[in-house]
């Protein structure tokens, strides 16, 4: 409702006491809602601020385009940013078939029995467990088990495992909230589940899957730990050119940098993350996009 | 009537449980080619488990389990290898509630002919059931926009468009008018009557004038129990059993 008209309680005769005291709580919370709201948009607005003044003056060609350096004024992420990319591109690869095709199974497929629940619950679980652990397991699976090594494919592997629930969870939900009645009538037509899933369920629960997805790369780019659990490095003069290679990654160059004594590399640190809040807003910018043209059908 | 000679659909000791109370029991109803048949009753009484019956619908419903047969030209529907897809190839559908597919009107009513593999032009097919649908005139300038722009009724006719392009010979709906206005349902109740030239009609309705105006048979159900079956006239105004006559004449329910 709108404020701009102001409201006297009992103008009408109703016996206003109480009417006074809840109009006053309303008016309270909205108070705390808005304090609240501009405490945490400032904070992020100071983080915003601190990092560009630090990092922008050392935001130029030379940084994305040199290998990391012991020289402050000669350093640059280019080996990082190539990493970061290697790793999103093929954990994308790997998690995004896996992820959609099992809520696909699980909403769609799967008997409503008490295994399918007890997996449901499970996967809930899985997306709230520790990064750390996940790097343990690829460790112990992907790079010592399988002897994929430090690779960029170990780590993409560990990567798709820590966002697999995610995807998981986000593609059922926004499978499930395609209308039954569409699945119904398609059904009536003499369609086979396979039809119906492909023609009707997944183009409607797109936008919400990529949404999901994508969500999950995010996070997935700013993972350090688990990289460094099976081992990516930190001082990388290469850029990976196939799967097998070693790599590093955006965040493990950023904590590397943050943790040399000198100034300069700090502020180095604080290049670091700009590139990796744009890559990241890029990231959502194309989802935003894409749900965008995939609403307008 | 009770010569099941002409009968195209026929239930026999029809029985339908969810988990484990029944829903519809022990029903014996004979549907007739190119008739309407209508089948009313207080909410809850199992017709509409009964209609869905008809084309394997409850199929989807979890813990759902039918005894007895329903018989489509002496064919067993839940007979052994029986393919429920084919089932509903022979049973249109029409539901309560318009639920055209959120695309263009044209694709709504050329999908199911597609994806079947239907012979013939399509453009042919999806103008021809649109004309059935009484819906052409007020789309064909407009094929390709979005089917959920058009009004609720006209959605309704999209709907039995999309059943019609199919060519079924049963079109069964369920309380296909509950959700629509006084004047999109008397257009949804002319085009029964000239439906009723080439399709078998199945409708399920709460609206006992409905009933009384387009069926030529109408079965009254309570509690899961076909109380009572006869034609239209007689059901109305002679019924046999007096729950019959205490629903119909508005005692109850």
């Amino acid at each position: 409702m709108s404020d701009s008209l102001p409201i006297k309680a009992g103008s009408l005769g109703h016996r206003s006491g109480s009417l006074k005291r809840r109009h006053l709580a309303a008016q309270l919370f909205k108070a705390m809602c808005i304090a609240f709201t501009l405490f945490a948009v400032s904070v992020l607005g100071f983080l915003i601020f601190q990092v560009g003044s630090d990092g922008l003056p050392w935001l130029d060609w030379q940084f994305l385009s040199n290998f990391p350096s012991r020289f402050p004024d000669k350093a640059g992420v280019k080996s990082a940013l190539y990493g970061t990319l290697w790793v999103v591109s093929l954990t994308t690869l790997i998690a995004l078939p896996i992820g959609v095709l099992a809520a696909i199974y699980l909403e769609d497929y799967a008997p409503a029995s008490r295994l399918t629940r007890v997996i449901e619950i499970n996967i809930a679980n899985l997306a709230g467990v520790p990064s750390i652990v996940y790097g343990i397991l690829g460790l112990a699976i992907f790079v010592r088990f399988l002897g994929l090594e430090r690779s960029v494919l170990a780590g993409a592997m560990t990567m798709s495992l820590l966002i697999l629930p995610v995807i998981i969870i986000s593609s059922k939900e926004a499978i499930s909230a395609v209308p039954s009645s569409i699945r119904l009538a398609a059904y009536a037509v003499g369609a086979t589940q396979w039809q119906v899933v492909r023609s009707h369920v997944l183009p409607a629960a797109l936008p919400g899957i990529l949404t999901g997805i994508i969500l999950a790369l995010s996070r997935a780019i700013g993972e350090t730990a688990p990289l460094i659990m099976i081992g990516a490095l930190t001082y990388v003069a290469f850029i990976p050119a196939g799967p097998m290679d070693e790599f590093t990654a955006l965040p493990i160059q950023i904590f590397n940098w943050a943790s040399r004594p000198q100034a300069e590399f700090h502020e180095l640190a604080a290049a670091g993350i700009i590139v990796l809040l744009v890559v990241l807003l890029t990231m959502n910018a194309l989802a935003v996009l894409i749900r965008y043209k995939g609403t307008q059908k | 009537m009770n010569t099941s000679e002409n009968a195209i659909l026929e239930a026999r000791d029809v029985t339908i449980r969810y988990g484990g109370k029944a829903a519809v029991k022990g029903v014996n109803l004979s549907i007739y080619e190119k008739k309407i048949t209508a089948i009313i009753g207080p909410s809850g009484c199992g017709k509409s488990t009964l209609l869905r019956s008809l084309n394997r619908m409850n199929d989807f419903i979890d813990h759902v389990t039918q005894e007895g047969e329903i018989l489509y030209r002496n064919t067993n529907l839940y007979g052994e290898g029986v393919d429920p897809v084919e089932v509903r190839l022979h049973m249109g559908m029409v539901f309560q509630r318009p639920n055209p597919f959120p695309k263009s009107i044209f694709r709504n009513v050329a999908w199911g002919p597609t994806i079947n593999g239907l012979p013939g032009d399509i453009n042919l097919r999806v103008e021809r059931a649109l004309k059935q649908a009484a819906l052409w005139n007020e789309v064909k300038d407009r094929l390709e926009d979005s089917a959920l722009n058009l009004s609720g009724g006209q959605q309704q006719r999209l709907c039995i468009a999309r059943a019609l392009a199919m060519e079924p010979e049963v079109i069964l709906m369920d309380e296909p008018c509950s959700a629509l206005d006084p004047v999109s349902t008397a257009r949804i109740e002319d085009l029964l009557f000239e439906l009723k030239q080439n399709y078998t009609i199945v409708i399920v309705t709460h609206n006992m004038q409905q009933a009384s105006r387009v069926s030529d048979y109408t079965a009254f159900m309570d509690s899961g129990i076909l109380i009572e079956y006869g034609d239209t006239d007689q059901v109305f105004t002679r019924p046999k059993q007096k729950r019959t006559e205490d629903y119909v004449t508005g005692r109850f329910g």
